[in-house]
């Protein structure tokens, strides 16, 4: 596995294991949240994709866009099919059926792939303690079957299963906490990232694959087409999602938790909001709802960094 | 020298997989298929058997395991039987159409509601359409046997299939029985080392499991089921093999005493030991009845069955499965289309019986029997008959 | 970004054959996506003001196509076959050196 530079200007690698010419949407933030993993991750690698967008603009028979071992089966068996794909590498090294060759297994899977139906085959994935790293891009939708919520889908957000109408504001319960769920699992790397910090995101990539058992990250992936944006503004919004503390970026080793971009000031949710059609209908007292609880959360997040002591990276 | 056990089914079995070097076992328990899992687990913990053993959380994780393992190239095996074989089902289309060749055992069991621990084939019928090679063994020496041929069938560069090797729950996985069981180095010797042709592997990458438009997914489906059929051939070749090393013999089709036989009746799995008994007694009253042993599930061995009815006059079905609202039973349903177009073909009389793991005795199969040679000559206002279902 | 070296085209649609498929319908020709034009999706194009450029890298990290490679000089330009004109490299780029231009027709 490539080792990646992590200070510095440059190009930290040249690996593209995830080429063009897939059939992702013009300006997917999913399809840069893969494109970056893999470059962090290398060519001694297996993926293991779960049904939805990405298996499905990278996979289009004949074509692939992976130039690396890809597997893809079902919807909710990602945690699954890569504990039997470490397993049985494990069992064929140790009977000297093929060479050690240290190859990292990779799940990645999308939210509705593993913060619902794909949760029970993640924990158990996780409790049994696999060697392997497991990736949620969180576009916050089933996007790939039409933008229909899931359990990540943020508080507000219309989606096509949960309208903003007469009766409703959209989603009415809040974002399942997945990261929590992972450390709650005792493992032994949990993460969040985003494309818009894309150095931060191959850092934790890069740390994740070499840490021993199981590992998870949390990538949050702006979606146009479902969080009716601007194309262009991709990489503004997943900014701004951090940096308002929707979205902030933290890491947690054995179960220390360690904010990655310090935060003194939040930005006004509001501002995020904007951008997006999602939650064009959103009140100001709604809004607020939101701004109070964002916010809390965040201090939360804190103190719980304050416990280990560590310091986290200053706002760059 | 090869020992003879008396042996718990279900512990022979595991042994077999022991026997046959399996790299990684799947496990997920359910009744009755534990004591297989439960005895593979003890393997491994002693080292005897050297596999990764993943205790997954559900039998859909387990058989996901298994396809993720068998991509790799490691030789894979699971067991389940009932609700977990339906729990797994969506990923057995995949197995097969991702052509990776594990082996599991499935004890046969009823399917809910209501619950029932007890055997049937209804979990087996549920799984017809899978693409899966499906063996029926009805005893625990064709269980081991089986398992060994399971893996030398479905790693077949030829093949490249997973095997479903069915027993029944209970009255076989739980059963002590004579086995013999073969020398380590003589399943080595029989068994190659899995070379799995595409494995996912950095060295050469490959994609599995790419989405099918419109355009090819009749290809890659008429592609699946031109491979499962010529897969009849290889099964052949191996049960030969196997006779010939071990001097146990097997085939699609076993008939039991049917030489010239007006009358046959056709069991699968382990009622079929006591159909063979109740043959042997009608035999020795005079009676014209022989028994057919339908072996081979999948592919369906349309020539050998064929052969084995041509000369019989009335063919009574036992089916220990009911498909709701149709033809009645799934066996006796493939068996009338399979002599739908034959120009001289038996009477074939269905009988629903053994439900729930509802047993049939000897003397439940000579009624059956006298039952189905009386409908072929009167006719019946029904499709299929239920076998001793009390009013 | 080096495009990936494609031992033979992709079969076009409707060609192929059910003998001729690999077993269990795999790929067997890494990235073979690369011989897929994107390109024509998009209605506006990134031009890249060369005098402006501090070769940060933002745009090529920042692309979702990844197709915005390294020239000899080591200035950074979009491959033109895949991209999909989303405008991300003109908004990030901090000198303002991308602009997005409407593609004619």
């Amino acid at each position: 596995m490539e080792t990646t530079a992590v200070h510095g200007p440059g190009i930290i690698t040249e690996e593209e294991p995830f080429v063009p010419g897939h059939r992702a949407c013009s300006g997917c933030g999913e399809a840069l949240a893969v494109r970056l993993a893999a470059k962090a991750i290398g060519n001694n690698a297996i993926i293991v994709n779960a049904t939805g967008c990405m298996e499905v603009v990278a996979s289009p028979f004949p074509y692939t866009s992976w130039r690396i071992p890809w597997i893809h089966t079902l919807f909710e068996n990602t945690a699954a099919v890569a504990s039997g794909i470490e397993a049985g590498l494990k069992a064929m090294e140790k009977k000297g059926l093929c060479s050690e060759r240290n190859i990292k297994v990779v799940g990645m899977a999308g939210d509705g792939g593993t913060s619902d139906i794909g949760l029970q085959a993640l924990s158990g994935a996780m409790e049994r303690g696999h060697d392997f790293l497991y990736i949620c891009l969180d576009n916050e939708a089933y996007m790939n079957t039409g933008i229909q919520r899931s359990s990540a889908t943020p508080y507000g957000a219309s989606t096509t299963t949960s309208p903003a109408g007469k009766e409703s504001l959209g989603q009415m319960t809040w974002k399942k906490n997945l990261p929590a769920i992972a450390v709650a699992h005792d493992i032994p790397y949990v993460a969040t990232a985003c494309p818009s910090y894309h150095r931060d995101l191959m850092k934790k990539v890069t740390k994740a694959l070499e840490t021993p058992g199981p590992a998870y990250i949390h990538i949050l992936s702006v979606c146009p087409t479902g969080w009716r944006c601007a194309t262009d503004d991709t990489i503004k919004i997943g900014r701004l999602a951090v940096r308002t503390g929707v979205f902030p970026l933290y890491e947690v080793e054995n179960g220390q938790y360690k904010i990655s971009l310090n935060l003194p000031r939040l930005l006004p949710v509001k501002e995020y909001f904007s951008l997006q059609g999602r939650f064009r209908h959103l009140t100001d007292d709604t809004i607020n709802m939101i701004q109070e609880r964002v916010s809390r959360e965040y201090s939360k997040l804190v103190e719980m960094a304050s416990k280990s002591g560590e310091k986290a990276t200053p706002e760059e | 020298m090869a020992k003879r056990v008396g042996l718990e089914v279900s512990i022979a079995l595991a042994d077999a997989v022991k026997l046959a070097n399996a790299d990684v076992v799947a496990a997920y328990p359910i009744t009755p298929q534990t004591h297989i899992v439960e005895h593979l687990a003890e393997l491994v913990a002693n080292g005897e058997l050297k596999a990764s053993y993943i205790p997954v959380e559900s039998e859909h994780s387990a058989m996901s395991a298994c396809l993720g393992a068998s991509a790799v190239g490691a030789r894979t095996f699971t067991a389940t039987a009932s609700q977990g074989l339906e729990l797994m089902h969506e990923v057995l289309y995949v197995a097969s159409a991702l052509r990776l060749p594990i082996v599991m055992a499935v004890a046969n069991r009823a399917l809910s509601a209501p619950i029932s621990i007890w055997s049937d084939h209804s979990d087996v019928m549920a799984v017809r359409d899978t693409g899966w090679i499906q063996i029926f063994v009805e005893n625990g020496q064709e269980a081991v046997d089986n398992v060994i041929c399971g893996f030398h069938i479905g790693e077949d560069i030829r093949v490249l299939l997973p095997v479903m090797i069915h027993l029944d729950g209970f009255s076989l996985t739980h059963v002590i029985e004579p086995v013999i069981l073969p020398e380590q180095s003589e399943v080595d010797r029989f068994l190659p080392l899995f070379k799995y042709p595409l494995p996912l592997d950095p060295g050469k990458p490959v994609t599995m499991g790419a989405f099918g438009p419109p355009f090819i997914y009749t290809e890659v489906k008429w592609a699946q089921e031109v491979n499962l059929e010529a897969a009849k051939e290889v099964i052949l070749e191996c049960w030969q093999k196997f006779g010939k090393t071990f001097g146990r013999h097997y085939s699609p089709v076993e008939s039991y005493h049917s030489e010239g036989a007006k009358v046959l009746l056709m069991t699968m799995g382990s009622l079929s030991e006591t159909a063979m008994v109740a043959v042997d007694k009608m035999r020795g009253e005079g009676k014209d009845v022989g028994l057919l042993k339908l072996r081979l599930w999948r592919p369906f061995p349309f020539a050998e069955f064929r052969q084995a009815v041509k000369d019989a006059e009335v063919l009574i079905v036992l089916d220990r499965a009911l498909s709701f609202g149709g033809p009645g039973g799934p066996v006796c349903s493939e068996v009338k289309a399979a002599l739908y177009h034959e120009a001289k073909k038996p009477k074939v009389i269905g009988f629903i019986g053994g439900l729930g793991g509802r047993d049939i005795s000897m003397s439940g199969f000579e009624e059956m029997v006298n039952q189905g040679i009386e409908i072929a000559q009167t006719g019946s206002e029904r499709e299929f008959e239920i076998f001793g279902v009390r009013e | 970004m080096a495009k990936t070296k494609v031992k033979s085209k992709a079969r076009a649609e409707g060609e192929l054959g059910w003998k001729e498929l690999e077993i269990g319908c795999f790929i067997t020709e890494p990235g073979n996506s690369s011989q897929f034009k994107t390109g024509d999706w998009r209605s506006r194009r990134p031009v890249l003001d060369l005098s402006k450029c501090n070769k940060c890298t933002l745009c090529y990290y920042y692309c979702p196509e990844g197709c915005i490679a390294k020239t000899p000089e080591g200035y950074f330009q979009a491959d033109l076959f895949y991209c999909k004109g989303c405008g991300i490299c003109a908004t990030e780029c901090p000198k303002d050196a991308i602009t997005m231009v409407e593609e004619e027709k």
